[in-house]
């Protein structure tokens, strides 16, 4: 069954951003990683087959336009609650991928009650107890991404002979990153501290080898959520979604629809 | 024409191989291949270097600042300008620059820079960068706010120079309750504040619109050309027709007595395997949010081995061949340098005369050669030609000061 997604662009917060929107049913809210997303996955798909899914550009990021005010992933929060806000929808579910989870966990701390579900995959906006998150600063825009992959076939699936658009793209998502998260390098050293009151159930899912987030930071969310469970993906690496598309989308169905 | 010597300062010392089978001189590559012995036999070398310039005569000492990285000694540019103030009597100690958005706290800098300014009895030029990429990642300094920092850190400093205290400030980077030093500089407005740079635009416009020198870093002629222009065309917008005491140059020169040996040492120059800064990935150098936007598509496929260094990476024999190199004995050198002036039609000059291995005795030969007859003769030329510096042209210090501001001459539409 093929998915119909149609773009829109909403004013948030003075600033014009892009949601790709499909499927019907309750209400989805994915959050992209830090190097942006491609239009179209088959994660999406899977998804959108069962659910109303909305698939935002963070401010700053891809076609949204860039707030020169946007500080941190916290103000990244306000913008996409308000985003709900502005659709009308409600009894939402957040996805956050990585770097988006970050944004979905502070979202969840700011509204502890309002959301259904919590999902966070390999998500970063804490310390991680052992280890530290990788930095991009110092490497290639394409060794970045290569290595949040365990299996490079997967990169290459998804990514091909990686256009010099895409390369502008990565460059333009890092400098974001940088704007947002520079230091403490992707992480909030309060977050931790707000986690405790969500109401919302929290699936917390890690890929067994997630190069950027180190897991401990996984077992970390999961203990500081107060009603959390976490699973691992085996021969995964940090972008999980799009590494094992089907394996992923079905312990977010599973867990939402639960 | 103010003439002035310069040097990277670099680490000489330590073992090259480990770079190269590393694969950067920069950012990453170990400090554990610091020796500090020899950074005190050569730091101290250094300063001997300078007092020599001095007493051979140059008008200035130039000094910069880098870090994480063997082809420049100098972590903190305000220490050597301190020792400068103190040791010397008449240079001028010209900073180019202090790296301003490094820096957390601009009123501790404008602190620093006017006591030097009354140590040294008011011969300071305190100049500003950017600084370069693999800067703000060694002092962790977001480069995405990069310019922002650079230009708010430039206006708190010169607020504090220009106005009596205590005054608060709220800015988008640096906020300060008190704001009230008890150090400001002699040097009245404040001192002269010149800005060198290769490659941005936008800074050449900033630095034009301040009424700033601006010291274009060893572009080839054609390069600096443009740089003037650009320069010029912003002035004019601004009201004011900019001369050569606006316009500095600097360019890497060796004399020694023979050509031979000229030619040894200026190999030297290329010692960062012909990189200024040393090995490095690209995207150390150009972090994302530090470049400017226009050049982002061209950067990105650099970045990842897709195209050649927008920068070019001429061979030696190139560089001496464009005059972006000079080497061989006063005579020679002092005619390739005319060449150069005449095509640059520069104010100020800064000599980068010694890099890499040269050994002491040969920097000391070149240093005496250099600032006692080729300065002389350079500047001799340069009157004839009437480049003034910015001292000798009486020129504003910045253009709020100026007395002779026109029309504004609208920009041309592109």
């Amino acid at each position: 069954m093929s998915v119909v997604w149609t773009d829109t662009v909403k004013e948030i917060a003075g600033t014009k951003m892009h949601v790709s929107r499909a499927g019907s049913g309750p209400t989805v809210l994915v959050l992209h990683h830090d190097i942006g997303t491609v239009d179209r996955l088959p994660f999406y798909d899977a998804l959108a087959a069962k659910y109303d899914v909305l698939v935002p550009h963070h401010p700053g990021w891809g076609k949204s336009e860039r707030p020169q005010w946007l500080r941190h992933p916290r103000d990244m929060a306000a913008m996409h609650t308000w985003l709900l806000a502005e659709m009308g929808a409600k009894d939402v579910s957040l996805v956050g991928l990585g770097f988006g989870g970050w944004i979905a966990a502070e979202m969840a701390s700011q509204s502890p009650t309002t959301f259904h579900r919590l999902v966070l995959i390999g998500a970063m906006g804490i310390k991680p107890p052992e280890g530290d998150i990788a930095d991009q600063a110092i490497v290639s825009y394409i060794d970045y991404p290569r290595s949040g992959f365990h299996n490079q076939d997967n990169f290459a699936a998804v990514y091909g002979d990686i256009s010099i658009d895409q390369l502008e793209q990565w460059d333009i998502c890092r400098e974001m990153s940088f704007r947002t998260a520079w230091k403490p390098y992707m992480y909030s050293q309060t977050l931790p501290h707000l986690l405790g009151g969500v109401r919302t159930p929290a699936l917390v899912i890690w890929g067994d080898d997630d190069r950027i987030v180190p897991i401990s930071a996984g077992k970390a969310y999961t203990g500081a959520l107060r009603n959390a469970t976490m699973t691992t993906v085996a021969a995964c690496g940090h972008f999980a979604e799009m590494e094992k598309p089907a394996e992923v989308a079905k312990l977010v169905t599973d867990f939402i629809s639960a | 024409m103010h003439m002035m010597y310069f040097t990277e300062q670099p680490m000489s010392a330590y073992d090259e191989h480990a770079g190269l089978a590393y694969g950067a001189t920069a950012l990453n590559f170990s400090n554990s291949y610091f020796d500090p012995n020899e950074g005190s036999r050569l730091y101290n070398e250094y300063l001997e270097d300078y007092l020599l310039a001095e007493e051979y005569g140059a008008d200035g000492i130039m000094l910069n600042e880098h870090h994480n990285a063997p082809f420049c000694m100098q972590a903190k540019t305000n220490v050597f300008a301190a020792i400068l103030a103190a040791t010397t009597k008449r240079v001028k100690i010209v900073i180019l620059g202090n790296p301003l958005p490094l820096c957390d706290n601009p009123i501790r800098m404008a602190e620093e820079l006017a006591m030097i300014d009354m140590i040294s009895k008011g011969r300071l030029v305190p100049g500003f960068v950017r600084g370069g990429g693999q800067e703000q990642l060694a002092s962790g300094v977001n480069p995405a706010y990069n310019r922002e920092r650079f230009i708010e850190a430039h206006d708190l400093i010169q607020k504090i120079w220009s106005e009596p205290g205590p005054f608060r400030w709220e800015g988008t980077h640096y906020q300060h309750r008190v704001v009230n030093p008890w150090a400001v500089p002699m040097q009245k407005p404040y001192p002269r504040v010149w800005v060198p740079g290769v490659l941005s635009k936008e800074t050449i416009i900033w630095t034009a619109q301040q009424r700033y020198p601006y010291i274009a870093l060893n572009t080839s002629i054609d390069h600096t050309k443009e740089i003037w222009k650009q320069y010029s065309d912003t002035a004019a917008e601004n009201g004011y027709t900019a001369g050569p005491e606006n316009f500095g140059y600097l360019i890497r020169v060796h004399v020694q007595d023979t050509e031979e040996k000229a030619l040894q040492n200026a190999r030297q120059f290329m010692w960062m395997q012909g990189e200024f800064t040393g090995l490095a990935h690209p995207v150390w150098a150009n972090p994302s949010g530090y470049f400017s936007p226009s050049g982002r598509r061209n950067f990105v496929q650099f970045a990842t081995g897709r195209a050649i260094n927008p920068r070019g990476s001429p061979s030696f024999e190139e560089q001496l061949a464009s005059t972006m190199i000079i080497a061989g004995t006063p005579d020679q050198v002092i005619e390739k340098l005319k060449y150069v002036v005449e095509n640059t039609r520069p104010g100020i000059m800064g000599i980068w005369a010694n890099d890499g291995n040269v050994s002491r005795e040969d920097r000391q030969r070149c240093i005496k050669l250099l600032c006692g007859e080729v300065m002389p003769a350079v500047k001799e030329f340069g009157a004839k030609l009437g480049l003034k510096d910015p001292f000798e042209a009486n020129a504003p210090v910045h253009l709020r000061y100026s007395t002779d501001l026109k029309a504004p001459v609208k920009a041309a539409a592109e």
